[in-house]
């Protein structure tokens, strides 16, 4: 076997153990700090998940409500079937604001811990904003 | 170097299985680390392929013949580029390919959504490592590409001539893109079912990838499709091929996913049929990727001798039972939140359009499969040619093209009748329109054509409808220029123009396959130099024969010994329109039984189209030379009797010289295809619709959405 072949062998082997290792040797050692190690099931990431549906849902909401404008605008709705759509999607957009709102609420009750990051990649603000202030798309995405 | 290969798949198989274990483990505990280390088991696998790749491509490269992989697909005399390329036209050098493209997507749709979906991502993560380990076993147990042999040959056998065509060397990577990219969904739809956690936002994380797998998929088709119309000497770009088949399939289902899709992100609705569609697919891109290797197919297609189908077959089989398994037991959570508000809105049509989507697949697959099945079981070779695939696409072709045209003008949730009839005058006129202009220059006689020629102007009409009516409206709202309004209108809502724009592509793309295969001339003719074919209402005159010794004059790198053609003119009203000149390549065979001349030209001879192409038809034509007659076979058996295989060659200049000296009759084959072109373009057109899909928004743009949208959102409340 070719010498070059073993040692560029090894070297793979050495960089795939590290990469691989990485958060293994990661949680080892904060166990060993005596810190807590991240897992799936605690409460915060479970809000982090909800939170990720609901900015999910609220993004499409947002985007269906741009869509019933557009559709105003091109003539492909009247006016009171706009109107009745519109409000339909504002209650259903305000809805999950408040829910959002709830769970900020919740989280700024218990001393405002990591609420890890939404579907739409932003961190939610320290201290919760009427939900009317906040029907708005953030980060809609086409 | 081979051993370092050899080590790359076994390291890469251990990975695989290392991966597997922890991601399912941290999955079922949660605990995050155990699911991280997995997500980082697919980018080491990415970087153990790239090494094992690199190293077949190093070997090709330095025409290292020991790795049987590359004497068998390539020599000395292939051009560089070819060499480069000739890595994955053999089945070994294709599974290694697969395999890599598998983990290079996987990891870059994991780092995407390493803060997101952490459940749902630990599962699809095992799943894509399961995938790329059965690739790499295979590999491993049953075509490994760092086979070699001692002592190495001193040449290799060359690429089979028909692949020498720069289209066919991209066409490979672009379709496992496509059929790898098509896992990523499945992934991430059977691991939210795992998860139980079916909500929008794995559809969200997955979109644009499944979007890519659809775009690459589709170029992957098309670039095979100019491949068959301008190398191969039958004259068409659709042969419905089982092979040809396996790839349109997930691009159909694919194509009723991204619409869907969309009714699911909105309402809700449709998660029963979205995560169908997705398993659907990427076991289809998996069938795609079977069929080549299984050994049951005759196909230019197929790996010869290809003995992969068993554990094909358990895989796809896996795949399939294990689909059924999650959507019958998670049912309950997939039921839809909302129903359909209206059948007149654009959910409906949505719908219908899926529906005739998977009708057009189902359809195929039954074409495809049913004959292979029939055969397994009978022993008869059963065939489903052509005609009986045209028999049923059209028609749901034609309905397909219909409803693109009809889903623009329709709103979400609900429209009313009074309102959709006024949306639908501009685009019925322009339908109308044309098939009055159809008919009045005599388009009588080919029906079907006629109804798509109808459908496409309704679809240009509604789609320009839409891009007018939203540029006026952009317009009202922020003032600007027409063109600025229009860009401006198009960045902000990508996905409904670009979609647009993709319906525009397919009813061109339509246009062309209606009219070249409607209003096609073809003609086979013998012709001597002198004498003309009349082909609809072009002439055409052999002019003059020619031969080439192409190892001195290979130009167009296509490897042959011997190259002998015509030249043509092709005339119309008198008038020049062209000169073609279309030739076919003789092969060494490499067989020496065939004498030491005899073999030099003895091999698979390949036809070398020669088209003129335009926007409103193309003369396309292919070459017979006979080489067969006696005079010329003399000449051969002399020079396999009385020359040494160094001077053999000079007996083949004899050949050609003679061949020119007095040219026998060569058999012809002329088309005159009109609008072919706009094949290739619709194509093009459809391309760009998907980039401006799938490219996403500037966070600039986002953050001034954002604002506009609070001020209006709190002005609305306001007054409510």
């Amino acid at each position: 076997m070719e010498l070059l072949a073993v040692l560029l062998a090894c070297v793979l082997v050495a960089v795939v153990l590290a990469i691989v290792g990485a958060p293994l040797r990661a949680a080892r050692d904060r166990e060993m700090a005596g810190e807590d190690v991240d897992s799936d099931t605690d409460p915060e990431h479970q809000a982090a998940y909800v939170r990720a549906e609901l900015e999910a849902a609220r993004e499409a909401k947002y985007l269906e409500i741009r869509d019933a404008e557009l559709d105003l605008r091109t003539g492909k709705l009247s006016r009171a079937d706009y109107e009745a759509v519109d409000g339909v999607l504002r209650a259903e957009a305000l809805e999950l604001l408040n829910r959002l709102q709830a769970l900020d609420s919740g989280e700024g009750a218990e001393g405002g811990g990591d609420r890890g990051e939404g579907a739409g990649g932003a961190a939610m603000p320290g201290r919760p904003q009427p939900a009317r202030e906040r029907l708005s798309n953030p980060e809609v995405e086409d | 170097m081979a051993e370092l290969g050899r080590i790359c798949l076994l390291l890469a198989l251990i990975v695989c299985v290392y991966g597997i274990g922890v991601s399912l483990y941290g999955a079922r505990t949660g605990r995050l680390e155990f699911s991280d280390s997995g997500r980082r088991a697919v980018y080491a696998l990415a970087i153990v392929l790239t090494v094992a790749f690199a190293v077949l491509e190093l070997a090709f490269l330095r025409n290292d013949f020991a790795f049987n992989t590359v004497a068998d697909t390539s020599s000395r005399t292939t051009p560089t580029f070819y060499r480069a390329a000739a890595v994955w036209s053999s089945q070994e050098g294709s599974l290694l390919l697969w395999a890599w493209l598998l983990s290079l997507w996987s990891s870059l749709a994991l780092f995407l959504v390493r803060r997101r979906l952490r459940d749902v991502s630990a599962y699809a993560t095992a799943i894509l490592l399961g995938l790329g380990g059965f690739f790499i076993a295979l590999m491993i147990f049953y075509a490994s590409p760092f086979q070699t042999t001692t002592p190495k040959p001193a040449e290799g056998v060359g690429l089979d001539p028909l692949l020498r065509f720069p289209t066919m060397m991209i066409h490979p990577p672009m379709l496992y893109s496509g059929y790898t990219l098509c896992t990523i969904p499945l992934a991430f739809a059977a691991g939210a079912l795992l998860a139980r956690r079916v909500d929008a936002d794995w559809i969200r994380a997955t979109r644009r990838f499944a979007m890519a797998a659809w775009l690459f998929l589709g170029i992957g088709i098309l670039l095979g499709a100019r491949w068959s119309y301008s190398e191969l000497g039958w004259g068409g770009y659709w042969g419905w091929d089982a092979v040809e088949n396996a790839s349109l399939m997930p691009w159909l289902t694919g194509t009723a996913f991204l619409h869907s899709l969309m009714i699911q992100e909105k309402r809700g609705m449709l998660k029963v049929w979205n995560v169908s569609l997705v398993l659907a697919t990427g076991t289809l891109a998996i069938m795609g990727t079977f069929l080549v290797r299984s050994g049951i197919l005759n196909s230019i297609h197929a790996f010869g001798g290809a003995t992969l189908g068993v554990p094909f077959v358990v895989l796809i089989g896996v795949l399939i039972a294990g689909s059924i398994y999650l959507v019958v037991s998670r049912r309950e959570m997939l039921r839809s939140e909302h129903r359909l508000d209206s059948l007149l809105s654009r959910e409906s049509i949505f719908l219908a359009n899926n529906l005739v989507l998977v009708a057009l697949c189902f359809v195929i697959f039954w074409g495809t499969y049913f004959p292979l099945i029939s055969e397994a079981f009978t022993g008869n070779e059963a065939s489903v040619g052509p005609p009986w695939f045209d028999r049923y696409t059209v028609p749901l072709a034609l309905m397909l093209v219909l409803l693109s045209g009809i889903g623009p003008v329709i709103a979400w949730r609900r429209a009313t009748l009074a309102n959709a009839r006024r949306n639908f005058v501009v685009p019925l006129a322009c339908g109308a329109l044309t098939a009055l202009g159809l008919l009045a220059a005599g388009v009588t006689q080919k029906p079907l054509a006629l109804a798509m020629f109808c459908c496409a102007a309704f679809v240009f009409g509604s789609v320009g409808q839409e891009f007018v009516r939203g540029a006026r409206a952009r317009r009202a709202m922020a003032g600007g220029a027409p063109p600025a309004a229009l860009l401006g209108l198009v960045r902000r809502n990508r996905r409904r123009y670009g979609g647009y724009v993709v319906h525009v592509g397919i009813a061109v793309l339509f246009v062309g396959v209606a009219a070249s295969s409607s209003f096609q001339h073809a003609v086979e003719q013998r012709l001597t130099p002198g004498s003309s074919a009349r082909v609809g209402a072009y002439t055409v005159r052999y002019v003059r024969p020619t031969a080439a010794i192409t190892p001195k004059n290979d130009t167009a790198h296509t490897g042959s010994t011997l190259d002998v053609g015509a030249v043509l003119d092709v005339s119309k009203g008198g008038r020049h329109v062209a000169t073609l000149r279309p030739s076919q390549g003789f092969y060494d065979s490499g067989e020496p039984a065939q004498g030491t001349v005899g073999h030099l030209i003895g091999g698979q001879a390949v036809s070398h189209i020669s088209m003129n192409g335009g926007l409103t038809r193309d003369v396309w034509t292919a070459i017979a030379p006979d080489i067969s007659t006696p005079a010329l076979q003399r000449i051969v058996s002399v020079g396999n009797r009385t020359l040494p295989a160094d001077e053999a060659g000079v007996a083949i200049g004899v050949l050609a010289r003679e061949y020119l000296k007095n040219p026998p009759p060569a058999q012809f084959h002329f088309i005159v295809s009109p609008l072919v072109m706009w094949i290739w373009i619709g194509g093009l057109i459809v391309f760009g619709g998907g980039l401006i899909a799938i490219w996403p928004t500037p966070s600039a743009v986002r953050r001034r959405v954002a604002l506009r949208s609070r001020a209006r959102a709190s002005h609305g409340l306001a007054r409510a």
